[in-house]
Parts: structure tokens; C-alpha cells; sequence
């Protein structure tokens, strides 16, 4: 019987784990290998990293790189300071207990964005802009102080759906005979919530700022779909994800180099994994002492 | 005076969700009307309603005559139908398997999947090109397939999990004392699991159809674009023709909307169950 099982299991388990292996798994694996060689000359050249050398000490490369990671940052603070508070007002206001059947469709109306392709929100908001329109006199893709903040804001328009679902559904989740007791005790809507829903909810922001985090510093749609590989002006867009695309891809004025492309991902991958790990691993170790 | 703080309360309630839900979907609508107007309909007054003067049906027979929308749409039905039913299919059996069989590594394996849905696949790209270079898949549906499959799995797999954990065992044994062998009892808890299946779909196809990233490295030839790179590359190629341009626009976001308002609870529930747990 138990043999079985383990026959049973290989076999119903062992497709989606090839697929998910081979084309997802071993590629952020082989990533890291790929950038310890040097393939250029045709034949590939174990270099070390020889290939992490040059993309810190070469002066165009690492402007490049340190530039990118700072918009990142950038990129990743606007989604967590404007994003995150507004997902969790819009939820506040969905579970507020002051909506009847209208719920739905709010919930849904304010969704749509995040169904949306980069390719509709970048043109849209590019046309909505634009000074020829005159809502808006300024360029504000076109002044390197202010395209980042501008395409990051289009950014959180269209995702500021996600924290409110999840916010949302952990509202949903309060029990009701909690706040009926706060009911009971005279507390109002915004007490209640500041002081009995927020609290219980507070897990879910832990886990919203490191999705953010990590979706942001994959991000790459709605940068290219504006402003295309060398992301202006002046690269002041410029975010790692477009950064990764021009160096494996090439652009004008630029060549196609997969060995450093590999490098530039496998640095990326590392800024990703190391504050991940951190905080889950902060996370286990509260997890732990609240067990004990 | 309770009641009446109450109504002001509800009153500000709606104020403030009217506001945002058209802030959410304003721009959208400006895309959608202006798409059935003239140039100087369009730049004359962008926020009016197309009246007889500015009416037009041309944006959109131009993209239909110097577009390849048919193609593009053919395209993105198949890479998105394909990989949700191949995710749909793989991940049934392997969140029956790790929820069903208590072996010794199951817990591994399952925390091996679950693992996909926080790592960031594109970063592989460079080793995926390689591969699909070596087995001659570069530029074509199926090379979108088969990541898109990798990509969706673990999501799906975790999600199935929590459905198939809820099945009674009572209904498993009842099958297998039936004499049914393992495959068949599989398909007895399907009926039970539709709900999780419906939510699967629904998360997975959405990200699919709006992908930019492996369309462009993967399929980027003109007969292998899907909608949402070849309206990518239709923005950069008739940059003065707004009508074909909204028009483009507006037939590349309307079917995913819809789709989306058909099954806007499963999505929720798939994306909350799936990722905030």
C-alpha cells in the first residue's frame, strides 16, 4: 500500500514538477551558473566572476546598474507609500458596513485597472497627460524630475486593486461577535476600526509590502511600454528590469550580451532573495516565539 | 440623531467610492469613446460623446486592413487557452497527489512549488532562451506555453491544495472500496473542487493575456505576436492615426474585461486564497 503511494504520487506529481523544473526553477539556477563563463569567443569560458567585476568597475555599466537600482528603490517606495494606504482605505470602505448590494460592483469597478494590459495604461495615461489635452500644462514624462514619479504613480493606478483585495478579504475575516461586542461597548465605525480591525489585519501588510517589493523590482511593463529599453529621458526612468532587457537583448547603441545579461539577473535575483529571506525569516522566528 | 450620523456616514461612504471607481474607470472610457471618433473629434473635444459630426467606424477598419488583429487574437487565445487547460490539468494531479498520499517528501515537494509563487521567473530568461534555442521553439506558441505553464503552476497548485484538502476522505474511500483505481477516484472530487478550478483559471489567464515580457523575447515575429505586444508594436507604427489607435486599444482590453466582470468573484477568491494565506 504505502509503496503505492509512492508510485501514485511520482506519477501524478511528476509532470507539473518537469515543467515547473525546466522552465522555471533550473533557468534562476543556471542564471547564476551562465554568468560565472564567458561565452562571447563562441565556446563557453569558466571566467568566475570575472563577469561581476566588470559590471561594478566598468564606468558605464555600473552608472547604468546604480542608477537602475536607485529608481528602483524609488519605483518601490512610491507603490509602498501611496499604494498601500489606499488599498487599505478603499477595503476600509468596502467592508465599512455602510454598503448594501453596491459592494460588488464597486469592488469590481475599482479592479478593472489591474485587468488591464501595461500597453492600455501607459497610452492612456500618456494621452490624458499630454499638454495638447491641457488637463495637465507641464510635461511630466519629459523632465527627468518628475517621470518617475509620474510613470510609478500610473503604476500604483493600476495595481492599487491588489492590496485592497487582500486587505479586503482579511476585513471579511474579522468575526462578527468582535465587533458586535464593540458595538455594544459604543465604539464608533472609526474607532472600531483603528482599534479592533486594524490590529487583526496588521499580519497583512507584512506580506503586502514584500509581494510589492518583489513585484517592483521585477517590474518592467509599464516602463518599456512608455518609454522603451533605454528608458529616458537621461535613463531617469531606467528601472533593473529594463536594464536586464537592454543588456541580454541590446538596443541602439548597445549589444546583446547574454553572458552579462545573466550577471545582471543573478544580481537582481540576490537583491530580491536576500530581503525576502530576511523577512521571512524575522517572520518565522516571531512565529516561533509566539508558540512558545 | 444616530440615524441621521448614520446616513451622513453611508452618504460619505458612497461620495468617496463613486470618486475612485471613476477615477478608476474614466480613463478607460476615454479610450472606449474617443475610439469612435474622427482626429479633430478626438483632439477638438476628448471628453465629449461622438455626436454625427464626429462619429467614426474608420480607426477600426483600419486596424482590422493594416493591423494583423485577427492574427494577434488568434495568438493570444491559444497561448492563454493552452497553458491555463495544461495548468489546469498538472496541477489537479499534483495537488491531489500532495494532499492525497502521505509520503515521506511530500511536504518538500509541495513546499518546492510553493515556493514559484514569490520567485521571479523572468530573471531566468537568459537560461530559458538557451533551452529554447536547443529545442528549436524559439519564436513560436508553444515556447509562450510552456513557461507561462511553469510560471502559473505554483500559484494553481497551492490554491487546489486548500480545495482538495476540504474533500471528505469518506468520498475517496467510498470509490476506491467501488473498486475505482486512483485516476478515477481523482475525477470523483472534481465536482467537489469546481469552485477551486474556476478560481485557477481565472488568475491564471489574466497575467497570460497581458504579458509583454516573453511575447517580446520569446514570440516576437509577426505571425507568432499576441494581442498585447502587437498593439505594443501598433502604437509605435501609427502614431498619428489616434481613431486606429484607440480603436486597437479598446479591442485589446475589452475581452479581458469582460471576462474579468463574468468571473470578478472567483478571481478575488483565487487571488485572496491563493497569495494572502
Amino acid at each position: 500500500m504505502n509503496r503505492a503511494h509512492y508510485r501514485y504520487f511520482l506519477v501524478f506529481t511528476l509532470p507539473a514538477l518537469a515543467v515547473y523544473v525546466v522552465f522555471a526553477a533550473l533557468p534562476l539556477v543556471n542564471s547564476i551558473w551562465y554568468s560565472l563563463y564567458d561565452t562571447d569567443s563562441g565556446v563557453a569560458r569558466f571566467v568566475g566572476l570575472e563577469n561581476y567585476v566588470y559590471l561594478f568597475t566598468n564606468p558605464t555599466t555600473s552608472e547604468r546598474f546604480w542608477n537602475a537600482l536607485t529608481n528602483n528603490l524609488e519605483f518601490f517606495a512610491i507603490h509602498l507609500v501611496v499604494e498601500v494606504p489606499l488599498g487599505l482605505l478603499l477595503a476600509a470602505l468596502l467592508t465599512s458596513g455602510r454598503l448594501r448590494r453596491s459592494t460588488g460592483l464597486y469592488r469590481t469597478l475599482l479592479f478593472i485597472p489591474t485587468t488591464l494590459s501595461v500597453v492600455i495604461v501607459g497610452f492612456v495615461w500618456r494621452l490624458i497627460i499630454n499638454p495638447l489635452w491641457g488637463l495637465v500644462d507641464f510635461p511630466l514624462l519629459g523632465d527627468e524630475r518628475t517621470a518617475l514619479p509620474t510613470i510609478s504613480l500610473m503604476s500604483v493606478w493600476q495595481y492599487v486593486g491588489i492590496p485592497m483585495i487582500f486587505l479586503y478579504a482579511a476585513l471579511l475575516a474579522v468575526p462578527n461577535d468582535v465587533l458586535e461586542a464593540a458595538r455594544v461597548e459604543g465604539s464608533g465605525a472609526w474607532s472600531t476600526f483603528w482599534r479592533v480591525k486594524f490590529p487583526l489585519i496588521a499580519p497583512q501588510f507584512g506580506l503586502i509590502a514584500i509581494l510589492t517589493y518583489i513585484w517592483t523590482f521585477n517590474g518592467f511593463d509599464l516602463v518599456f511600454a512608455l518609454n522603451g529599453s533605454a528608458p529616458g529621458p537621461n535613463y531617469s526612468t531606467d528601472i533593473l528590469g529594463t536594464l536586464f532587457y537592454r543588456t541580454f537583448f541590446g538596443s541602439s547603441g548597445q549589444l546583446s550580451d547574454l553572458d552579462l545579461g545573466a550577471t545582471v539577473a543573478s544580481v537582481i535575483f540576490l537583491i530580491i532573495l536576500v530581503v525576502t529571506a530576511a523577512y521571512f525569516g524575522l517572520l518565522h522566528r516571531r512565529l516561533r516565539s509566539y508558540e512558545l | 440623531m444616530r440615524i441621521n450620523r448614520d446616513r451622513a456616514g453611508s452618504l460619505v461612504t458612497h461620495a468617496l467610492l463613486i470618486f475612485f471607481a471613476l477615477l478608476a474607470v474614466a480613463p478607460i472610457l476615454v479610450i472606449v469613446v474617443n475610439s469612435f471618433k474622427t482626429t479633430p473629434g478626438i483632439f477638438g473635444q476628448p471628453f465629449a460623446l461622438p455626436n454625427a459630426e464626429t462619429f467614426s467606424l474608420g480607426g477600426y477598419e483600419r486596424v482590422f486592413t493594416r493591423g494583423q488583429f485577427v492574427t494577434n487574437y488568434g495568438n493570444s487565445l491559444i497561448v492563454t487557452v493552452g497553458a491555463t487547460v495544461a495548468t489546469l490539468v498538472l496541477a489537479t494531479l499534483a495537488a491531489f497527489a500532495l494532499t492525497e498520499y502521505k509520503v515521506r517528501f511530500a511536504p518538500l515537494v509541495g513546499g518546492f512549488f510553493v515556493l514559484g509563487i514569490m520567485l521571479p521567473i523572468r530573471l531566468g530568461t537568459v537560461p530559458i532562451i538557451k533551452t529554447m534555442i536547443s529545442w528549436q521553439l524559439m519564436d513560436t506558441l508553444v515556447a509562450l506555453v510552456l513557461v507561462y505553464t511553469a510560471m502559473s503552476l505554483p500559484l494553481a497548485i497551492a490554491l487546489l491544495m486548500t480545495y482538495f484538502k476540504a474533500v471528505p476522505a469518506a468520498v475517496k474511500e467510498a470509490a476506491r472500496i467501488d473498486g475505482a483505481g486512483e485516476l478515477r477516484t481523482l475525477s470523483i472530487t472534481l465536482p467537489m473542487v469546481r469552485p477551486g478550478l474556476a478560481a485557477v483559471a481565472s488568475v491564471t489567464m489574466l497575467p497570460i493575456w497581458n504579458d509583454l515580457w516573453f511575447p517580446l523575447i520569446l514570440a516576437p515575429s509577426k505571425e507568432n505576436q499576441t494581442v498585447t505586444l502587437g498593439v505594443q508594436q501598433f502604437v509605435g507604427q501609427f502614431l498619428n492615426d489616434y481613431p486606429a489607435l484607440l480603436g486597437a486599444l479598446t479591442l485589446g482590453a475589452v475581452p479581458l474585461i469582460v471576462l474579468f466582470v463574468v468571473f470578478s468573484r472567483q478571481f478575488i477568491q483565487g487571488l485572496s486564497a491563493g497569495i494572502g494565506k
